[in-house]
């Protein structure tokens, strides 16, 4: 009786008792449902998308809508009878594609850019868990090399353009600028020696600088930095708040940090892929990254590239997404090692501004490999066989994705 | 010290839920008038009925004789007339015939002060015959017949047994107050044990952060001069599976398909160890055993002792009764346990724990496409890879599934536990098991 359903069914006793349910063991649950995820991750993500709002204007909670909506309505086409919008995943990857997006993107864009994710990316390999490569990378990506001026101009903040946008203006400032990393990567591709490091390049030039970012590095250089015998220039302190060009949910890393705490905290997102991105990123441009600046080794600018590029919402947010990572604790090391080694390469040998995301999108396509290779050790077995890491031709390799799919 | 560094993989520690009722001493449950005993408290086919409605049995008669080898004798919880007999369908969902005796007449036991036996002069063969008579079952949950799993491995490279006392499933705390509350009769049937398998070494295991049942079992070990270790296995759920207890404490790892005993060892819970002690020490048939009566409908959750037999209602207001409503009710632990529908059903030998669980207990989320999100993957402790099984079983491969390990998943329930997508995991796992050809010795 208990193997009647897979779901649930409910009984009444012929007392009229509390009618009981019945269910297969196990018989209670963690906190966690694929709603959950990805509902938690949506509002994670709210207060950076938020700043993105008030430093660019309505024009950019337009943007965001329109992703959003154009995602939800996407999904919502196609995928009819199922019931998919509750899971929240198609308004997650719109908010997200919103996000990656400058201010003053054209609208049809961003609605290109949803329906390639939610349409090309996402159900062509039949929805939710069947896709191989993050719907909202795919979809930024697509768009960029589609139409790359439309997608690689970017506009003041308010905080740093002064009163240049008026209220309820739906238009953007039109002086266009460079990102900080694009800014430094066009110098480099010039042959130009960075001495002093990108932060203090970015301020000989002439780069906008907040008056909070002054105030603020000085405080520190004063009171906290000076105890150590330490300095840092000018420029950290406006891309960690956002005061920095740049897409419109990209630039606040404080307020993408935050929501990071909640994903951390609701368990959504784990350790491993953050952790070995971050460690290899951060070590390989420590060690490397000074070099193309015409610096000595061991002088890597971390924070710079840290703060710039998107990078925080990568790690945290893009390449933790469950369904194009690897399952295990090792493939997901590597695949987070994997990440770092890639975006350091595009970003200091490949002038790629958005070598973050290909470094995802491409390591998003290794994932069924890792999966095949990196199999847990099952109990019993012995700990080195060449086959558990061949995939196996005495079994059949247990993540082969043409047996699961 | 040294196995807590070790690093235990997958599993999961969930809220263990126990303080509900792990703090009170145990206490007898009352003597229901009326107790309902099924034929079937074990693994094996029911046992036969050797008394017909009417007769009178005394308290600890045998009513049912042991069929088969994994089958073991039942006993009358209580005195009094055999008044119909009647057909049960247990939570497992095997059915059975049962007997209902009506109490009446004098306990033989119940009150009285028992002389204990020699049995320190019997043989082991002797000693397994009184096991066997009782009809001791692992009282774990499993119910496999205790003479059976020791004569089968005597003397065939046996040299370890674990008393498993690592009882990890959530809100289940009976093990813990019986280790506390009965530490003398649970070594006396350790040294029974010991005799009869004669291993090199016993070791009790318990979990890491009992302490207080660590020092107390050490110190009585010392007392007694017993040489047995004690040892804590990380508090990490499911530790206290046979498989997994035997690698944590011995290192051994157990292939799909084996029992410890194939890499010499044997694991018997403490619950089972004291049965043991009472057969042999005082031929006491098992008729009653501590259950944990707990969740959080229950308005006092307790740690009872039981007569096999009494009701899941008259347990339930023996602790107090319900404060709200439960969604489900649950014989066993959370993890592995089975639902009922009736509350009239008896506990058996088997019932560990009886949960009255509210709905908000339960988490109850939508079912959505497999995520691919690896959870299940890494909290599987056996190294499989259940989205891929349950996919693999949901296209009917089961050539592919059995390849990829389907054989070795122990049904913890760790993997459907914390699946996002709450996936029907365990339970098509458990189905595509069932559905294999029988193999030998799973009888
Ligand atoms: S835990 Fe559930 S959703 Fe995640 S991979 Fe396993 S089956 Fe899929
Ligand atoms: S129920 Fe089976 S597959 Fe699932 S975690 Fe436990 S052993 Fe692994």
């Amino acid at each position: 009786m208990q193997r009647s359903g897979t779901n649930e069914r409910t009984e009444r006793d012929g007392n009229g008792r509390p009618r009981l349910v019945r269910t297969a063991a196990p018989q209670y649950h963690e906190k966690i449902a694929t709603h959950s995820l990805m509902w938690t991750a949506t509002l994670a993500l709210l207060p950076a998308a938020a700043w993105g709002v008030f430093a660019y204007g309505p024009r950019a909670l337009l943007v965001l809508l329109l992703a959003a909506v154009s995602a939800v309505t996407a999904e919502a086409l196609i995928a009819r009878s199922r019931v998919t919008l509750a899971d929240g995943s198609a308004l997650l990857t719109g908010l997200l594609l919103g996000m990656m997006m400058p201010p003053a993107v054209p609208l049809f864009v961003v609605v290109a850019a949803t329906l390639f994710a939610i349409g090309v990316v996402k159900w062509t390999f039949g929805g939710l868990g069947g896709n191989w490569l993050n719907p909202a990378l795919a979809g930024r990506l697509f768009v960029h090399f589609s139409w790359p001026a439309a997608t690689t101009s970017w506009s003041l903040p308010r905080t740093l353009g002064a009163d240049r946008l008026p209220g309820l203006n739906l238009t953007v400032d039109t002086v266009t600028t460079a990102t900080p990393l694009g800014i430094v990567q066009h110098a480099v591709e010039q042959g130009e020696a960075l001495l002093g490091g990108p932060a203090v390049y970015l301020t000989s030039r002439g780069f906008p600088r907040s008056e909070l970012d002054t105030s603020v590095t000085t405080w520190l250089n004063e009171t906290v930095l000076s105890q150590f015998g330490a300095h840092i220039p000018g420029g950290y302190i406006d891309p960690f708040v956002g005061n920095v060009p740049g897409a419109i949910g990209e630039g606040s890393a404080i307020l993408l940090l935050l929501g990071t705490v909640v994903l951390f905290a609701r368990r959504v997102i784990t350790w491993e892929i953050p952790a070995a991105f971050f460690t290899t990123f951060a070590v390989l441009t420590w060690a490397f990254g000074g070099l193309a600046y015409g610096a000595d080794g061991f002088s890597g600018d971390v924070l710079f590239h840290l703060l710039s590029g998107g990078l925080i919402l990568t790690l945290f947010y893009v390449a933790t997404d469950p369904v194009t990572t690897p399952m295990t604790t090792s493939g997901m090391l590597l695949f987070g090692a994997g990440v770092g080694l890639l975006t350091f390469l595009l970003r200091t040998y490949g002038g790629a501004a958005e070598g973050v995301a290909l470094a995802v999108l491409v390591m998003n396509g290794c994932t069924p490999l890792l999966n095949r290779t990196l199999r847990p050790r099952r109990l019993g077995e012995r700990r080195f066989r060449l086959s558990r890491f061949l995939g196996g031709s005495s079994e059949k390799s247990a993540l082969d994705p043409s047996a699961g799919i | 010290m040294i196995s807590l560094l070790k690093r235990t993989r997958g599993g999961l520690t969930p809220d263990d839920r126990k303080s509900f009722a792990r703090t009170e001493p145990l206490w007898n449950a009352a003597v229901p008038s009326r107790c309902v005993v099924p034929l079937l408290q074990h693994v094996g086919n029911p046992a036969q009925p050797v008394v017909n409605v009417g007769d009178r049995v005394r308290e600890g008669m045998l009513v049912g004789r042991a069929s088969g080898a994994m089958s073991a004798n039942v006993h009358a919880p209580l005195p009094g007339v055999i008044s119909q007999q009647v057909s049960l369908t247990l939570e497992d969902g095997r059915s059975c015939a049962a007997y209902v005796i009506e109490l009446s007449g004098e306990f033989d036991r119940l009150g009285k002060q028992l002389d204990p036996i020699d049995w320190e002069r019997k043989s082991a063969r002797e000693l397994l015959k009184t096991i066997r008579e009782c009809g001791v079952v692992g009282m774990g949950g499993y119910g496999q017949p205790v003479d059976r799993k020791y004569s089968a491995r005597r003397g065939s490279g046996v040299d370890h047994l674990i008393i498993n006392g690592v009882e990890n499933e959530p809100y289940v705390c009976a093990d813990y107050r019986l280790m506390m509350e009965m530490t003398d009769g649970l070594l006396e049937g350790a040294r029974v044990a010991e005799r009869i398998l004669r291993p090199e070494r016993v070791t009790i295991a318990v979990q890491a952060q009992r302490t207080d049942v660590r020092s107390r079992l050490q110190r009585r070990v010392r007392e007694r001069g017993l040489g047995y270790f004690v040892h804590s296995v990380p508090a990490k759920y499911p530790q206290g599976d046979e498989k997994l207890l035997t690698q944590a404490v011995t290192g051994r790892e157990v292939p799909g398909g084996a029992s410890p005993s194939d890499v010499g060892v044997i694991v018997s819970n403490v619950a089972t160890v004291y049965a043991i002690y009472e057969a042999v020490v005082y031929e006491k048939p098992v008729v009653e055993r501590v259950i944990t009566v707990s969740g959080g409908a229950v308005r006092q959750p307790a740690n009872v002792k039981a007569r096999i037999g009494t009701s899941v209602q008259e347990l339930i207001a023996e602790c107090g009764g319900l404060q709200s409503r439960p969604e489900k009710i649950v014989l066993g632990g959370p993890m592995m346990g089975h639902t009922i529908s009736d509350v009239t059903l008896p506990v058996t030998k088997r019932t560990t724990a009886i949960l009255a669980l509210t709905a908000e207990e339960i988490y109850n989320g939508p079912r959505t496409a497999c995520i691919r999100c690896g959870r299940c993957v890494r909290s599987c402790p056996v190294g499989l890879e259940p989205t891929t099984l349950y996919k693999m079983l949901d296209h009917g491969d089961q050539a592919a599934a059995v390849a990829a390990g389907l054989l070795d998943c122990i049904e913890c329930g760790c993997c459907g536990f914390t699946c996002p997508a709450h996936l029907p995991l365990v339970e098509t796992l458990k189905r595509g098991k069932q559905a294999l050809p029988r193999r030998k010795g799973t009888a």
